[in-house]
């Protein structure tokens, strides 16, 4: 790694001061206000405002929509990452491309497809609907729509680890008489638990705090279909400031605890590379 | 599978392959989640928005001043929120990529941060300082300026929201390219600029490229943020992405549609230019394995 002297190459106090200059202004300031302004609630008015009913209705729907979507990714994720590294097949390369679509599609555009399709009438709602399972505000809209969000993620952790694996770990467990299944189970799918966790822990956060397509798919019904981000907005357009700003530094916390254990995955990872 | 078919002079397989059932099925179910998840919805915009031919499309599009207004102010709104971050990444990417020092990794912290605050958190932070009871709010309404429902606000929401992306794409290029040109430059006498525009910049102008454009399709498609603080003013403070909401609530499926068509088109060309710069910064640093562990940018 290349720590250079300071005094040889040029910019470093300019660079360094536009760059914490820019983010105090746009990250600590603004960050700093919102922990302020929950401040200024008293104890008892901020746990009224993060812990009554409608709240923990909306985590409770927030958390458990994003881990079953976060698990359907790592379980799809695994599947598309393997069948892209070990196979050959038509136009793979697009199909490849296509993965990374959920990132580049604007969230809005996701949640008014997603709306579409899954209604009575929609291309898959006709099939679905007939048989009891309504994916179009309801619940189970929420999970589908937050995997397709999270779907690159857990691909994309997986797919570099899977093709650096080395072929001779394989062949080994294979000539001491190890089944294949054997050998994905106890030799593969171990040196893939870091990836798998990172692209879980990923598509978890950004599932948590996904708002452009779940407004359009869940219904936003109180107690019932409302996330934590759509009670902020609820919050907001009754302009109960403070209360908003409370529920929404308990998502600020949850976002830094995950960023934090984000870090630490990482490190994980590396050491396995080693 | 029979371990003795190994001892014959062709083995059947090499261990790493899987029998072809195995490879056929799983191969049709990855592509048949891609195909439902991703695909058929892909599909299913342009048939909606076409659905009633294309001078209807045309006229969902073009005819409707409100739209206009918003595919101009997105189109305003986002390169300034793009310029702002190509400059701080650049910079943030020089920083951290070439020197050490104290506090680093703080800010590395602070630069992912973006990333993991849910959008209407950062909408509303900046609704908290700049709103009419915000911190700054009586402040900027004795001085006649308005931040949150108008431009600026949208400006400083969408910047917020894609300040990782360049500097998060520079920092392994200029790591993987090491400074030696740049230390060769400057003892041969060039000065800051001249090291950045004549070695610097050649060597990461790919990075920066690809850091670009997924600054911009999201810059142009973010909706949680914008939405808290433009007020949804039709005509005035609406994007289009808030702009598809609308019509959307406004029981205009077809007019949501159309100009949903216009950013998915917006993600595709994003995907394909994508994808020619991966080639190319594979070509220029064959030594770099594709960062593929980041999420939200990549």
């Amino acid at each position: 790694m290349s720590s250079v002297n300071r005094r040889v190459l040029p910019g470093f106090y300019p660079s360094l001061g536009f760059t914490v200059v820019y983010l105090t202004v746009l990250v600590v300031v603004p960050l700093a206000a919102c922990c302020l302004k929950a401040a200024s609630l008293s104890p008892d008015e901020f746990l009224a405002a993060v812990w009554n009913e409608r709240a923990r209705a909306a985590y409770a729907l927030t958390f458990g929509t994003s881990v079953l979507a976060a698990a359907a990714n790592v379980a799809l994720g695994l599947l598309i990452a393997w069948v892209l590294v070990r196979y050959q097949f038509p136009f793979k390369r697009l199909f490849d491309s296509l993965i990374d679509l959920p990132f580049a599609l604007p969230t809005a555009v996701a949640g008014l497809v997603y709306s579409s399709l899954y209604v009575r009438g929609g291309w898959l709602g006709r099939f679905l609907v007939p048989l009891g399972i309504e994916a179009a505000y309801s619940r189970l809209a929420i999970v589908l729509v937050l995997t397709f969000i999270g779907l690159p993620f857990v691909v994309r952790t997986v797919q570099p680890v899977l093709e650096s694996v080395d072929a001779e770990l394989e062949e080994a467990s294979s000539s001491l008489g190890a089944s294949r299944w054997q050998t994905f189970r106890r030799v593969i799918l171990p040196l893939l638990v870091p990836a798998l966790t990172t692209g879980f822990v990923l598509a978890f956060a950004r599932a948590l705090g996904e708002y452009g397509s779940v407004v359009f798919v869940s219904g936003n019904m109180p107690l019932r279909t409302e996330i934590a981000p759509v009670l902020i907005v609820a919050r907001l357009s009754e302009f109960r400031y403070a209360e908003a700003t409370a529920i929404a530094v308990v998502l600020l916390a949850v976002s830094f605890l995950l960023l934090g254990l984000i870090n630490l995955l990482e490190r994980w990872g590396k050491s396995y590379e080693a | 599978m029979k371990p003795e078919g190994r001892l014959h002079a062709a083995p059947p397989r090499r261990p790493g392959q899987d029998p072809w059932w195995v490879r056929w099925t799983l191969t049709l179910a990855a592509v048949g989640v891609v195909g439902l998840l991703v695909i058929v919805p892909l599909v299913s915009v342009f048939y909606q928005a076409l659905a009633d031919g294309v001078g209807t499309y045309w006229k969902n599009l073009i005819a409707d001043p409100d739209t206009r207004h918003a595919i101009r102010l997105t189109l305003g709104v986002a390169p300034l929120a793009v310029a702002a971050n190509l400059v701080f990444g650049t910079a943030a990417a020089w920083v951290i990529a070439r020197f050490r020092f104290p506090g680093r990794t703080v800010l590395m912290t602070l630069i992912d941060l973006p990333f993991s605050v849910s959008p209407v958190v950062a909408g509303l932070v900046f609704v908290l300082l700049f709103g009419l009871q915000g911190y700054f709010g009586p402040w900027l309404r004795a001085h006649g300026l308005k931040v949150i429902f108008a431009a600026p606000g949208l400006v400083l929401v969408t910047t917020f929201v894609t300040l990782p992306f360049i500097a998060r794409e520079l920092i392994p290029v200029l790591e993987a390219v090491g400074a030696d040109e740049e230390l060769a430059a400057v003892s041969l006498g060039a000065r800051g600029w001249q090291v950045f525009s004549w070695v610097t910049l050649p060597n990461i102008k790919w990075g920066l490229l690809y850091g670009l454009i997924l600054c911009n399709a999201r810059a142009m498609g973010e909706f949680g943020a914008v939405y808290v603080v433009s007020g949804h003013i039709a005509g005035r403070t609406d994007t289009v992405p808030l702009r598809v909401e609308k019509l959307f609530q406004e029981y205009n499926t077809p007019g949501s549609f159309a100009v949903a068509s216009v950013l998915t088109l917006l993600a595709l060309v994003t995907l394909v230019v994508k994808v020619a710069l991966e080639r190319r910064v594979a070509v220029v640093e064959p030594e770099i394995p594709p960062d593929r562990t980041r999420g939200g940018e990549s």
